[in-house]
């Protein structure tokens, strides 16, 4: 079974971001980037069923503007066997991105597609959903355990109130949630070895795919900010402050 | 102009987010319909919401993204919106509807500004986007944090069956859920949560205590969580649940973007940490720099004590 894998490039998780003076969007020139740490777990995902022999090849995806070549070379250090990147100027709208993943789905067969649960740059949480339902796929959203047997998934879903468990024909969709597994770190020699691994790059003109975004960002702005409040000397004074001052309990 | 909205329903009540939904479809205005897929005693109540001049109503044991997403396709047209709450069950059926639809969906709304403008937070609520749809529906979910909800009676509208496609490729094994005496984290009035300080799970259950005593949800970062202190649904954050109670106690959480991104619009917040430097002091109304382990039973007396 062949596994796709996609990988977004995002600012970093650790970057605070700044909104631009003039409101068009966030600072991002000169900001760290680097793998959705959603798709880092899809990644690892994907490599430890190769390593339990039940995937023979992994792909990872991503749709960007060249850069996203970085991406895919952290998606190869760290075991998966070639990449795709379809070049455009931006990352576009889930939309666009679910049916640019399909046109390759569509080309590369695979039994599996992994994706992150949300990217922590546009915090949509549906590109996974999306394509499922493109590709009339059955999807394990938000996914804490994925086993396969006998040409099936078996996920566990993050849900509110607990967990649920559903039983996917593959193909199939699986979006990551945290809990997952935790990524490996790549090797220098595994570094090394990914920059023979080659990369195909294509385009949306190619892959025949309308990628005109839906949605007009009019305006970023600043959320209101807290100012940081009084320390209190004792527990006390916290409880005496709370019912007295906030009114809270 | 009319409105669909999910509304999600348990045991015979239906869940506070959805209640949020619905004030966001007011917001709008219009004609609003609601669609549960659940028991008969869920739709039921959903009748009895405020605001509502129709239920639709489908009998499925198990809510499965496919059929849902395909029952709400074979609706659309007759509606200009689709709306449901941004919960795990919201997120996971209405983006797969959109698509099916051709619809670019709009995630976690906290403001509706007409029609067809919408405000939502990106990078973890650093900063919040203001966009245009040029999609002829619109299918968002709502930020029940954002919206007080509408109440749970004042209606009676008439319930209509609508038949439910069984799912092909997905079935149902099993589910954990864990019930619990405490309010739901979105639905709570205060919350106690705990992080990473409170070192195992067994010190986790200090804070079940103190939840007790103020009729509190427990919460725990993502910390916490990933080292089993604390079941999955506890958690707060951009990738957990997202609250805005009237009290929010954070213990020994140090406050990172990802945590403050689901608490930093709580009303009032209180930061018990042993860092006087942790961030978390930086949003919090009021802060106590101390050992937990002191401070928490300390808590649990003064409450206790105090007049
Ligand atoms: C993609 C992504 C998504 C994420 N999503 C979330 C999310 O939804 N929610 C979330 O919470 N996090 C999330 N995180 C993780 C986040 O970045 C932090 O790692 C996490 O919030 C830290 O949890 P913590 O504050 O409990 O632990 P720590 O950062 O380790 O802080 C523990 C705190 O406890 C204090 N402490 C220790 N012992 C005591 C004591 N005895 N008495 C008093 N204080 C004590 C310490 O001073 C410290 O401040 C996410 C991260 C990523 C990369
Ligand atoms: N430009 C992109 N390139 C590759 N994968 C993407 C891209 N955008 C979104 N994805 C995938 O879709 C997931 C969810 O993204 P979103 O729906 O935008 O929150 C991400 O974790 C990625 O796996």
């Amino acid at each position: 079974m062949k596994i796709l894998v996609c990988v977004k490039r995002v600012v970093d998780y650790n970057v605070k971001v700044r909104v631009r003076a003039d409101h068009t969007d966030v600072e991002t020139n000169g900001v760290k980037m680097s793998m959705n740490p959603f798709d880092e777990i899809a990644v690892e995902e994907a490599i430890r069923l190769k390593e339990r022999g039940l995937a023979s090849e992994i792909v990872a995806l991503s749709i960007g503007p060249a850069a996203c070549a970085e991406t895919l070379r952290t998606a190869l250090a760290m075991g998966a066997d070639r990449g795709i990147l379809v070049e455009m100027p931006h990352s576009p709208e889930p939309l666009a991105v679910a049916k640019l993943v399909r046109a390759v789905a569509e080309r590369e067969q695979p039994g599996l597609i992994i994706l992150g649960k949300q990217a922590i740059d546009d915090d949509m949480n549906a590109t996974g959903q999306m394509l499922a339902a493109l590709l009339g796929w059955p999807q394990g959203t938000f996914a804490s355990r994925l086993e396969i047997v006998e040409s099936a998934a078996k996920v566990t879903r993050e849900i509110d109130g607990g967990l649920e468990t559903l039983r996917l024909s593959l193909p199939a969709i699986i979006t990551t949630d945290l809990r997952l597994n935790e990524p490996r770190y790549a090797s220098l020699p595994n570094i090394m070895k990914a920059r023979k691994k080659p990369i195909d790059t294509l385009t949306p003109q190619a892959l025949d795919v309308d990628v005109a975004p839906r949605l007009t960002l009019l305006s970023v702005t600043e959320p209101p900010t807290r100012k940081a409040g009084v320390k209190v000397d004792s527990v006390e004074e916290l409880v005496a402050k709370l019912k007295r001052e906030a009114k809270v309990i | 102009m009319t409105i669909l909205v999910l509304i999600e329903g348990e045991a015979g009540t239906v869940k506070q987010p959805s209640r949020s939904a619905l004030a966001a479809a007011a917001r709008l205005g219009g004609n609003v319909h609601g669609l549960v897929v659940g028991s008969r005693a869920d739709a039921e109540a959903a009748a009895r919401l405020p605001g509502l001049s129709e239920v639709l109503h489908a009998e499925l044991a198990h809510i499965l993204a496919e059929p849902v997403a395909d029952l709400i396709v074979g609706l659309a047209g007759d509606y200009s919106h689709v709306l449901a709450a941004a919960t795990a069950s919201g997120k996971n059926i209405l983006p797969r509807a959109a698509a099916l639809l051709d619809v670019q969906p709009i995630s976690d709304v906290t403001e509706v500004m007409d029609e067809e403008t919408f405000v939502r937070p990106i990078y973890a609520g650093n900063a919040l986007a203001r966009v245009r749809s040029a999609d002829a529906k619109k299918l968002l979910t709502i930020r029940a944090a954002s919206f007080d909800p509408v109440p749970a009676t004042g209606g009676a509208a008439p319930i209509r069956a609508v038949p439910i496609a069984e799912s092909a490729g997905s079935a149902f094994v099993s589910a954990e859920i864990a019930h619990s005496e405490r309010p739901e984290l979105t639905a709570a009035r205060i919350i106690v949560s705990g992080g990473r300080g409170m070192a195992n799970a067994e010190n986790f259950h200090l804070l079940d205590k103190l939840a007790d005593k103020l009729g509190a949800a427990v919460g725990a970062s993502r910390a916490a969580v990933d080292a089993g202190y604390a079941p999955n649904d506890f958690q707060v954050g951009q990738t957990g649940k997202i609250v805005a109670p009237e009290l929010y106690i954070a213990i020994g959480i140090s406050g990172a973007i990802q945590h403050l991104a689901g608490m930093k619009d709580s009303k009032v917040i209180v930061a018990i940490n042993k860092d006087p430097d942790a961030p978390i002091f930086q949003v919090a109304d009021y802060g106590l720099v101390a050992d937990l382990f002191t401070a928490v039973p300390a808590l649990d007396e003064a409450l206790a004590n105090a007049p």
